[in-house]
Parts: structure tokens; C-alpha cells; sequence
């Protein structure tokens, strides 16, 4: 059991010269068999294994990763928390994410560094601008907090933002959701690993599943991985962008691509951008990190890829629209640049709950804005797998939706073009 | 930068043609008889295979047609492209 972190903890560590932490949490062997096994130790397994204990009490659990804890798209996004979508079965499930986020530090007892700096979505013609009024209109409706902005408040939120009438984006107005922000990714993961250790659950790094055990009668009776073999009563998979090779394993498909996603950090530079900005006309986004560093995203590397790593064209198109639309950060030289693999359904909406066979779970499909999710990905799938029966929240979101046409079509939402 | 070759106009950068999904869809029929079941993984399911992927691309700032490229998701390299009538000759590594 770890140290609970606190102000008077960092003091009286202190005066040993802060040594003898110990680390955040353990690396068990695994054991022949679990109530729950997940795999994938992202975010969103990491957070459906508290939940399992904190909320259901089930803690004969673990979660198997294959690499290392938050290695896919929990540490490879943008960190934005956003919660401005469109249909009402989006916007509750979303934002219960960013309510979960405004007390997650304190319920880890982890310094997620959430910072509610907002979020514009910036209109640049009439067109942009009533749907950008549409949009808000829906989310108040909603229950979602949203505000439209004129082209002066615009300016005034984001100063080095062109908003000359000769701009080749020209800025007709906003839209505005003041709790939004960002959060520190790599946090997010190991404060819900550190949470879910110290509630009994096991952490099994560089584990990885080759097979799925099945029952005679076809039901998931636990996994075959390359640390041997592990029995659970139930299995979720929570892989993001590997949904599709988990499920052929398992002998099912997805209706899922995997495209990479790319993005970008640039070099640190002294404050200049106090707020996420996303533009209609481009797709690109960017915010400032506490380090200085710009954090830029924009569209997918539009063709299936496993390859984490994206190509020029994209690179041109994110990067350019950033010169173009903010001429002082033309010259700014970029630090690093990735891409994660992220799984997009057909209807830009996740995939929760059942799968086809009896006794695998399912968590994916949240595309390219998984991150701003983990906490309710990880609440409604912990219930699934403790009550079987679907979270209110997350009924919508079940794969049968496919079959009886009820899509959630938020592709416009998400405010890239995909 | 991929360099694709379209059946018609050679090899030309990646930037002029766009990706249509997997090729080889074969639709169900006659209606009548197909269940929900079906229509939807016509519809929705897709491989998304890690490895070779057969997939259906448009020239579209060149000539505009369609064709048939087999590439490989992880590495990206493309094995032949060839027509829309063909069948491909490309065979994934057997693992």
C-alpha cells in the first residue's frame, strides 16, 4: 500500500531529501485466476478497474498490458477535456467525463492537473457561424454550459489569432465552453493505476494476450498470454485502436477502421495562448502546455493504419493552417511529433458493453477523443461487468445499434472532418 | 509520403488520391432474404487487419478513377495496385 501524497507527505519527506517513496504501484506476478481481467492498461482499463473497486467492491481484478501503463493514446493525445456535443446521449455521456475530471484529482489523491482554461471553436464564415449557433443552442438544451462569441471577444481570448478582415480564415464569431480545458495525460493514467493498486488490483506490465481461452460452450473463460495462462470470470477488452485484432482473435468483427492520428508539441515558449482554440475552417486545435510547449492537433491520416506514425501531408496540413491562422508562431520551431491509432466506428460514437460472446466485454470506438472519456468509460463499463446490465448512460452506445440503425452520428461534433 | 501507382497515370504522391475503405465488399442479396444481421456487417463491419489490407483509392486530382491497392497497415508499403474488375495477387505473411 502506498503513501497517501499530501502538502505535509512532500514536507516531512523533505527533511530525508524526498527519499524512500517507494513506488506508486506494485508489479505483481499474475495469479491463475481473477473475478475480472482487462486488457489494455490505457486509461479507460485502468479506470473501469477502480471503479470495479471502488464502486462494486470487486477487486480480484486485473489489467494486462502490453507494454507500458498509458504507451498507446492515453499518452499520445492533445490532453483536451471537452464535453460540447451534440445529441443528447453524447452530451450526458461526455459530460459526466468532465464532471468526473473536476474532482479526480482529489478522488485519486493525484494531481491530474485539470485545468478548466476553456475551449473556443472558432467560426470563419456565416455558414460556420449558424452552425456554430445551432451547436450551442444543443448543448444548452443539453445541460452543457456554452456561450457564442463575437469576432471582437474572440480576439480578446486569443490575441494572436488573425482576425484581420484580409486573413486568409477570416473570423466571424465562436463558440465558447468555459469548462473545458486540458489535463496532464501521463497523470491521468498513473493516478488511476496508483488508486486501483492500492485497492487490491493487480498491474501486469508487459503482458500480452495471444488467445482467448473459451468454455466448451464458447463462452470467455480467461486469456492465454505470453506470462502464461489467466482465468477471469469476466473479460473486457479495452485496447482502442487493437479492437479489431482482439475481436478476430475472439472471432468476431468490428465495425471499426484504425487511422493514425497525429500530433504535434512545439518548442516551449513564454505564455501566449491561455485557452484551447479549434478552427471550423481547418481542424487544427492548439493550447499551450504548462511547460511552454504548443500542443497541436488537427485531421487523421486519412487511410487504415497500424503504424503510430503519420505522413507529410497531414504534417502539412495541421502545421500550415497553424502558420496561416496565427502569423507570430509561423517561425516556431517544432520538439516532437507522433501519431496513436485510434478506432473509428462508423458513427464517430463508442462502442460499449457486450460483445457477441458470452463473457467478453467491450470499450472502444471513441475514435479520436477518447482521452476526454476515460473516467466514464471506466464508470459505465465497471457497472456492465459488475451488474451485467448496461449503464444508463452508456445504453445508447451498445453494438446492437448497428442492427437497429439508432446511430449517434457525431461526426461533425467532433469538430474534425473524418 | 506514400507514393502510389495509379493503373492509368503512374506514380504520383499520396496527396492526389483519397482512401475509400476496404475493396472486395461483396453486397448481400437478393434483399428479400438478407437479415439485419448481415445488412449491418455489409454496411459496418470492416477487417482493419494489422497487416495486408486490401483497400480501394480514387485518383482524384488526377484522373478520377477508382482501382485496388494492397498495403500493409503497419508499414504502410504498397504491394501492387491493379484494377477494380481484378481479383489482386498479393498474399499476406503467413504468421
Amino acid at each position: 500500500m502506498g503513501k497517501h501524497y499530501s502538502a505535509w507527505e512532500v514536507f516531512k519527506r523533505g527533511l530525508t531529501h524526498q527519499r524512500g517513496w517507494g513506488p506508486a504501484w506494485r508489479s505483481p506476478k499474475p495469479k491463475a485466476r481473477y473475478d475480472v481481467v482487462i486488457v489494455g492498461g490505457g486509461g479507460h482499463g485502468l479506470a473501469t478497474a477502480y471503479y470495479l473497486a471502488k464502486t462494486y467492491g470487486i477487486r480480484n481484478v486485473a489489467v494486462l498490458e502490453k507494454g507500458w501503463l498509458g504507451g498507446g493514446n492515453t499518452g499520445r493525445n492533445t490532453t483536451v477535456v471537452r464535453s460540447n456535443y451534440y445529441y443528447k446521449a453524447s452530451a450526458d455521456l461526455y459530460d459526466h467525463a468532465l464532471k468526473l475530471y473536476e474532482g479526480l484529482s482529489r478522488d485519486l489523491n493525484y494531481n491530474v492537473m485539470f485545468s478548466q482554461r476553456g475551449m473556443i471553436t472558432v467560426a470563419h464564415s456565416r455558414h460556420d457561424l449558424e452552425a456554430a449557433a445551432r451547436w450551442a443552442g444543443a448543448m444548452q438544451l443539453n445541460g452543457v454550459d456554452a456561450e457564442m462569441l463575437t469576432r471582437e471577444q474572440v480576439a480578446r481570448l486569443a490575441p494572436a489569432l488573425d482576425v484581420s478582415p484580409r486573413a486568409r480564415y477570416p473570423v466571424w464569431g465562436g463558440l465558447r465552453q468555459r469548462r473545458a480545458g486540458t489535463a496532464r495525460h501521463d497523470a491521468v493514467a498513473w493516478g488511476f493505476a496508483r488508486a486501483a493498486d492500492r485497492l487490491g488490483v493487480d498491474i501486469i506490465q508487459n503482458c500480452e494476450v495471444e488467445q482467448f481461452i473459451r468454455s466448451a460452450d464458447g463462452r470467455v473463460i480467461g486469456v492465454q498470454t505470453n506470462r502464461g495462462r489467466i482465468e477471469a470470470g469476466k473479460t473486457a477488452m479495452t485496447v482502442a485502436g487493437h479492437s479489431s485484432v482482439l475481436a478476430e482473435k475472439a472471432g468476431f468483427r468490428l465495425p471499426v477502421t484504425s487511422y493514425a492520428l497525429q500530433a504535434f508539441v512545439s518548442e516551449p515558449l513564454k505564455p501566449v495562448l491561455d485557452t484551447v482554440v479549434l478552427s471550423l475552417a481547418t481542424g487544427m486545435y492548439v493550447s499551450q502546455s504548462d511547460k511552454g510547449g504548443l500542443v497541436i492537433g488537427g485531421g487523421l491520416d486519412l487511410y487504415p493504419s497500424y503504424a503510430q506514425r503519420g505522413n507529410l501531408p497531414t504534417v502539412q496540413n495541421v502545421i500550415g493552417a497553424l502558420a496561416e491562422q496565427y502569423p507570430s508562431l509561423g517561425r516556431v520551431r517544432l520538439a516532437r511529433q507522433w501519431a496513436g491509432i485510434v478506432d473509428v466506428t462508423p458513427d464517430s460514437s463508442p462502442l460499449i458493453g457486450r460483445t457477441p460472446v458470452d463473457g467478453l466485454y467491450l470499450n472502444c470506438g471513441w475514435g479520436t477523443g477518447g482521452f476526454k472519456a476515460i473516467p466514464v468509460g471506466g464508470t459505465v463499463l465497471a457497472h456492465h461487468l459488475a451488474t451485467d446490465e448496461p449503464h444508463p448512460l452508456a445504453r445508447p452506445f451498445g453494438l446492437d445499434r448497428f442492427q437497429t440503425g439508432a446511430l449517434i452520428d457525431e461526426a461533425a461534433a467532433s469538430g474534425i472532418a473524418h | 509520403m506514400l507514393l502510389i501507382s495509379c493503373p492509368w497515370c503512374g506514380a504520383r504522391a499520396e496527396s492526389e488520391f483519397r482512401c475509400g475503405g476496404q475493396s472486395h465488399i461483396a453486397r448481400p442479396g437478393p434483399p428479400e432474404t438478407v437479415s439485419d444481421a448481415e445488412w449491418s456487417a455489409y454496411l459496418f463491419e470492416r477487417l482493419n487487419p494489422k497487416g495486408l489490407h486490401r483497400e480501394r483509392w480514387v485518383h482524384a486530382y488526377g484522373c478520377g478513377r477508382w482501382f485496388n491497392v494492397a498495403r500493409d497497415t503497419v508499414t504502410h508499403q504498397i504491394l501492387e495496385t491493379y484494377l477494380m474488375t481484378e481479383a489482386g495477387q498479393a498474399q499476406a505473411d503467413q504468421p
